[in-house]
């Protein structure tokens, strides 16, 4: 049984007064496809950068492999690193670019060249080694720059938002793409992204960050299903915030919620055994608009629907439970025959009690 | 044809093609003979004062350029990459400021601080790391290339600095994040990349210097004139503009050719790099 492949042991960053990082512990291990996700500034570039030894660490350790990495220069660390911007050189062709790192090898020249095409194959860029890398495309120096750093056969690839720049089918193409890639190669992807459903598609563990510190370690269906607070569960996803009373009743659990009243709950739905006043989640999809002659199934409330967003396979609608002041997020199938239901219609919402996960 | 074109034709092309008919004429006394002859070309191959003369300026021209760029890159450098970004402009005004005076002011300072009783002389003496004062450093062709070198600074710093500015800095992690050092990323990433800035800052010291004759005049002495001198002294001592037209026509011929090489060997040694 084999340690880790990366390790991160109370690592602390701070610029001056600012602390970028505040105390990250983390093990990812060999082969793993893991995600950093959180918003803009929460420090996902700074721990990238960490690991890449581009960035010290104000305190604590990484470990890559086992070995502690302090005062080992990025250019000895056992990472590449794809970069934001790519970083492809402008001033070399694909192939030069691909075979970049090759330089410093014992590798045979002929060989260097084979292994730089075959990879080229690999990352769908076949035949286009000779050509200048300043006259590629977004996508196509994406590519380069995946080649480049794969080609060195690191055990670790650092990935900093790599599909951000592209647009939006060309971002979901790569995104199965980089997956298949990173099964075939076997290789630990270390993924930034500030892209909540770019992680869940892609990770096989996801490390939620706000403000220099991992909120939440987990699966994607964990993090999406079991966020341990607010703001992961407003992060991921959409999720419905109702205000919420949990009281103990002889041997069970209640809770009463506004719009919705009084259910009995599990303890796995309430985290530490919270009593009191508390906030109660529900995901637009657990809840369902009945149509007018639709019997009543489970729960059932009553609400009027204020807002309607049409996404093709989706409606989203806004729905004003009553005795509460927001409107609800409820997503729904567009079936053939199914109407779109007007603003100002008064509808029947159906709900399940074991849907409800609660915060502090 | 518009006003630009116009201007252009009234301010280049005429008196460059002026200076060009003149070549192939001859001087007749007071009066020029206007009979077509490659007569001056061939005095100006064949007398070996000119061709001394226009081998010298390239030679100088060559070290003024050499002495300048390697002068001019690491500043270029250091400001570039280790200057905080906000100073940056600060650091290149400041740069500027002592060619705000007059480039003939400049020459003489030079003469007060190589002369035989200058302050280099002086103070060398003073702190007795010399028994006599230096005279290699006036009235030679070294004191033409130091006055240069000096005066063309700015011109060599700004298109290099421009160049680096221009280096996308993550291109540089890259080259550490693929194993190199800092010596082979500066060699093989940040060199190449400059080469734009460099080329532009020899041709700017380069197409100038060759044609001086101001500083030469000043303070190069007898072993340090250059061809422009020569050629002033076609024109106005010897009063035989064809000559002079021709020395300057050799001199154009000259500095376009090696400009042209100097370019394309960057570009072909950009490739071979690579
Ligand atoms: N070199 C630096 N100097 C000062 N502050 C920095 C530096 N690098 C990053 N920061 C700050 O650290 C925080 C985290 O930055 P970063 O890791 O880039 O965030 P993310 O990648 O999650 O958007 C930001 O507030 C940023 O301004
Ligand atoms: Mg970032």
């Amino acid at each position: 049984m084999s340690g880790p492949i990366v390790a991160l042991k109370g690592v602390h960053k701070s610029y001056g007064d600012y602390h970028a990082l505040r105390g990250i512990d983390l093990e990812i291990g060999a082969g793993e496809f893991f995600s950093l996700l959180g918003p803009s500034g929460c420090g996902k570039t700074t721990l990238l950068r960490t690991i890449a030894g581009f960035e010290d660490a104000s305190e604590g350790r990484v470990l890559l492999d086992g070995r502690d990495m302090a005062g080992v220069p990025a250019n000895r660390r056992p990472t590449n690193m794809v970069f934001q911007t790519y970083a492809v050189f402008p001033h070399l062709s694909v192939a030069e670019n691909v075979g970049f790192g090759l330089r410093r090898s014992q590798m045979p020249k002929p060989e260097r060249a084979r292994a730089v095409e075959a990879m080229l194959e690999q990352v769908g860029l076949g035949g286009l080694g000779r050509r200048a890398a300043h006259a590629l495309s977004g996508g196509q120096r994406q590519r380069v720059a995946l080649a480049r750093a794969l080609i060195l056969k690191p055990k670790v690839l650092l990935l900093d938002e790599p599909l951000s720049a592209l647009d939006r089918k060309l971002r979901e193409q790569m995104q199965h793409e980089l997956r298949s890639l990173q099964r075939q190669v076997g290789i630990t992807f270390i993924l930034v992204t500030h892209d909540q459903e770019e992680a869940l598609i892609m990770s096989d563990r996801i490390a939620v960050m706000f403000e220099g510190l991992i909120a939440q370690l987990a699966t994607p269906e964990d993090i999406y299903n079991r966020p341990v607070d607010r703001r992961v569960a407003e992060f991921i996803g959409v999720m419905n915030l109702l205000r919420a009373e949990i009281r103990r009743n002889g041997s069970g659990i209640e809770a009463e919620i506004e719009g919705l009243g009084t259910v009995p709950i599990e303890a796995r739905q309430v985290p530490g055994g919270l009593t009191g006043a508390a906030t109660a989640g529900l995901r637009p999809e657990t809840l369902t608009v009945l149509y007018e002659g639709q019997p009543d199934r489970g729960r059932v409330t009553h609400g009027n629907i204020e807002e309607e967003t049409y996404y093709g396979d989706m409606t989203y609608y806004g729905v004003r439970l009553d005795g509460t002041d927001r409107p609800v997020t409820i997503s729904m199938r567009n079936l053939p025959g199914r109407d779109i239901l007007d603003p100002g219609t008064r509808t029947r919402v159906a709900w399940s009690p074991e849907a409800l996960i609660f915060f502090p | 044809m518009g006003p630009p074109a116009l201007y252009a034709l009234l301010m280049l092309a005429v008196p460059l093609a002026t200076i060009f008919a003149y070549t192939f004429w001859t001087q007749d006394g007071l009066t020029i003979d206007r009979t077509l002859t490659f007569s001056n070309y061939r005095e100006a191959f064949n007398d070996p004062l000119y061709r001394q003369l226009m081998l010298r300026s390239v030679w100088i021209a060559g070290a003024v350029t050499l002495a300048t760029v390697m002068t001019a890159f690491p500043i270029a450098y250091f400001v570039s990459f280790h200057v905080p970004q906000r100073r940056k402009a600060l650091w290149i005004f400041l740069i500027t400021i002592p060619f705000w005076t007059s480039y003939l002011i400049r020459v003489f300072l030079w003469k007060v601080i190589l002369g035989y009783n200058g302050v280099l002389n002086t103070t060398l003496l003073g702190l007795g790391i010399i028994d006599e004062p230096l005279s290699f450093i006036l009235y030679n062709a070294n004191a033409v290339v130091i006055t240069l070198a000096h005066a063309f600074a700015p011109f060599a710093i700004l298109p290099i600095f421009v160049a680096l500015e221009k280096i996308d800095r993550s291109l540089l992690e890259a080259s550490r994040d693929l194993g190199e050092t800092h010596l082979t990323t500066f060699l093989r990433v940040t060199l190449p990349l400059a080469m734009p800035g460099i080329v532009a800052a020899a041709l700017i010291v380069f197409i100038p210097t060759i044609g001086d004759y101001v500083t030469p005049r000043l303070v190069g002495g007898p072993d340090g004139l250059m061809i422009a001198n020569m050629i002033q002294t076609q024109y106005l001592r010897l009063n035989d503009a064809p000559m002079g037209a021709t020395l300057a026509v050799l001199a154009m011929a000259i500095v376009a050719v090696i400009s042209a090489l100097v370019f394309l060997a960057s570009r072909l040694t950009a490739r071979i790099w690579a």
